[in-house]
């Protein structure tokens, strides 16, 4: 009876472990079917080109590195091949799940380079793009930030990004909590430890205060679920905004709490809060939540259009999207970023990493979200944000206005 | 900190939900000596399948289907990871519980993808909001309370005054000796565990509503200062388990308030340091005699 027992027990183990395997290994393998459905056109065949995508499949920000790897599949979708000195490429996407840490960013990274791709997509969020950043420097593979804001990414020799970065942003917020909103007292919100939300704080704080507002800044252990006392002690404040840059999980949270507490003022958040579930989640609630992002849905139709009727197709893709069609910024960021990466190859004319690399700061490329640019730090040329409003109706984003600086 | 009043309504209300997990740490900690790590899991399972049901069934099905399935792991837990191991050394068992915790965890992130599940139909009613002296607040946060000592009273009841009380009180007493004298230990513990689990059902219910998002490490936190909670109180003790969550849940609270809001679980974990040196018996647990 115990040996049975025992028995029993293994074979559970080893069924748990078969599944994890598959779990691991599912994200890559969708990437790398699409490309094979159209044959190469023209030009000799040159074989197979790896772009890797570092983003994060699981953890606080994994919903929305989904979302970005979703703008990436759909780009290789539509464009599967690539011209490089004369021959005709497929491109293959090599997607690895960095967990959204920065203590699992090293080992994510090293497996991409195990794989040997050319050039890198990613990551979603800026802390666990820094940990990456020191291991494709080391390996000398070029890699493209997507939406990772952070003034510091790159920092990194190879280290490029299509978004723009935090002090623009945290201006941005600022000034629209402070004219637009015509809040003198704002209360921020940062998780300990995270580089993403403590850098935005950061420049928010700088910006607001040099208009003349006062900040309040707390911050919140990793983890935390009840945000109620934060938000009491916003309105203790008397703060007219409250800014939380912190992941999606967080911001559905905050504006939880936020409304059992009939919080009056803004909520302030940043590209993280451009989400579908965010927006999904003030529905049938007293809540104002206004985000800055990247891209918003309308600005370019036909793309709309084409992406959601490839999304509506696909039943994984939807479920990615959080169960909706709604074209999330960071997906169009996605697509963009890997336009960039075939830019990059073109003009390098080889696979090589250190070619691309050569290549990647003369690139460039009018995307969906605009024209990108690399300047000599590696950031995005970059002038404009979106800002966008919730609908607590229809628990979809509403545009507002494009904000520039000053 | 302007007015006391928000912190404390919403100090009690954490301190019933950590109460509610506390009794099951304490509970099979009295009978078995035995800190079950898995528990705190078992709770998170338990929002996740509110979550789940609650999205595809109606409310009147889906609170009994939580309860119910809830019930179910925590027996199964018992008689698949530490029924076997009853003649094993203590530590055996232990170590058992945290692989069971893992293992659990690790189904989740299977289930889930690893992505928190938002609570997208809360329970109605109680997940409304009210104002109470004029601080807004949702009605779960009043109800948990009330809900919390209701169940330690049928609790505390149970135990002092029907048959399977009595054996849990027994068995708790002595294992070997409660055996000798007829008492099925088996289903006494068994008992144990389907008490703690239904309780942390509970505890899971009012806990996601006030905070609707899932993760797979959303038991740990809870978990924890729940178990501290039982030690604060003196660990194997029901109402100790009980004044100990509240305290703590309230403390946490008042220094979130206080703008100390960094060390509010720095707070709980020095505190645990602290009893287990002062008083480690904890508020209200009975001192214990070794028998040579």
């Amino acid at each position: 009876m115990k040996k049975l027992f025992a028995l029993i027990l293994a074979l559970a183990m080893v069924l748990a472990l078969a599944a994890c395997g598959n779990s691991g290994t599912s994200g890559s393998s969708s990437g790398s079917s699409a490309p094979a459905e159209t044959s190469s056109s023209g030009g000799a065949a040159g074989g197979t080109v790896k772009i890797g995508v570092f983003e994060p499949q699981t953890g606080d920000n994994g919903a929305g590195g989904k979302q970005e790897i979703l703008g990436m599949q759909y780009a290789n979708y539509v464009q599967p091949t690539v011209e490089i000195g004369g021959a005709t490429y497929n491109v293959e996407l090599e997607i690895v799940d960095n967990r959204t840490t920065a203590e699992n960013g090293p080992s994510a990274a090293a497996e991409l380079m195990n794989r040997g791709v050319s050039v890198v997509l990613g990551s979603y969020g800026s802390g666990v793009s820094m940990a990456g950043g020191a291991v494709f420097s080391e390996a000398g593979v070029p890699a493209i930030g997507v939406t990772c804001t952070n003034p510091q990414v790159t920092d990194t020799d190879v280290y490029f990004r299509i978004c723009f970065t935090d002090p623009f942003q945290g201006t941005i917020l600022a000034n629209y909590a402070y004219k637009t909103l015509g809040v003198t007292t704002a209360y921020t919100l940062a998780m300990l430890g995270s580089d993403y939300d403590q850098g935005l704080v950061y420049y928010f704080s700088e910006a607001f205060k040099g208009l003349g507002g006062t900040v309040i800044s707390e911050d919140f252990p990793e983890g935390t679920a009840n945000f109620v006392s934060y938000i009491n002690n916003a309105k203790a404040a008397g703060a007219g905004a409250i800014f939380a840059p912190v992941s999606t999980n967080y911001a559905q949270l905050i504006i939880e709490a936020a409304s059992a507490q009939s919080f009056d003022g803004g909520l302030l958040g940043s590209d993280t809060w451009d989400n579908n579930m965010v927006a999904a989640s003030t529905v049938g609630k007293d809540v104002d939540v206004v985000v800055s992002t990247f891209y918003q849905e309308g600005a370019d139709p036909t793309f709309d259009a084409n992406i959601k009727a490839w999304i509506n197709s696909n039943a994984d893709a939807k479920t990615n999207n959080g169960g909706n069609d709604i074209v999330s910024a960071v997906s169009v960021m996605g697509y963009d970023a890997y336009f960039v990466a075939l830019e990059a190859l073109k003009a390098a004319g080889s696979t090589e990493p250190s070619a691309v690399l050569q290549a990647l700061p003369g690139v460039k490329y009018e995307g969906v979200s605009g024209v990108i640019e690399f300047l000599d730090s590696g950031d995005a040329d970059r002038d404009i944000a979106y800002i966008k409003a919730a609908n607590t109706t229809t628990g979809d984003w509403d545009f507002v206005t494009i904000q520039q600086v000053g | 900190m302007q007015g006391l009043l928000p912190y404390l309504i919403n100090g009690v209300s954490v301190g019933g939900q950590y109460a509610l997990i506390a009794i099951g740490y304490t509970l099979v900690y009295g009978i078995l000596r035995l800190i079950n790590f898995a528990h705190g899991d078992v709770f998170m399972v338990a929002g996740l399948i509110m979550v789940y049901s609650s999205a595809t069934m109606p409310i009147y099905l889906s609170i009994p289907l939580v309860l119910v399935l809830t019930v179910i792991l925590g027996f199964t837990i018992e008689r698949a990871a530490y029924k076997p191991l009853r003649t094993a050394p203590r530590m055996s068992v232990m170590i058992s519980a945290i692989g069971v915790s893992y293992l659990i965890q690790n189904l989740a992130f299977y289930f889930t993808g690893g992505l928190p599940q938002p609570v997208t139909n809360p329970i109605p009613w109680i997940s409304d909001n009210v104002t109470l002296f004029g601080e807004s607040t949702k009605r779960v946060t009043l109800v948990t309370p009330f809900l919390t000592v209701a169940l330690v009273f049928a609790l505390v009841y149970l135990i002092n005054n029907t048959k399977i009380g009595m054996g849990m009180r027994a068995v708790s007493k002595d294992f070997e000796t409660a055996q000798l004298m007829g008492i099925r230990i088996n289903s006494v513990i068994s008992m144990t565990f389907v008490i703690g689990s239904f309780l942390a059902a509970v505890g899971a219910m009012l806990y996601f509503t006030n905070y609707p998002s899932v993760a797979i490490t959303s038991g740990g936190m809870p978990g924890l200062k729940a178990f501290v909670a039982a030690v604060f109180g003196g660990i194997g003790s029901i109402p100790g388990a009980v004044v100990g969550a509240f305290l703590i849940g309230i403390s946490e609270e008042l220094i979130k308030g206080l703008g100390y809001s960094t060390f509010s679980d720095a707070f709980t974990f020095a505190l645990l340091i602290v009893v287990l040196c002062v008083k480690p018996t904890g508020l209200f647990g009975e001192k214990v005699t070794d028998k040579v």
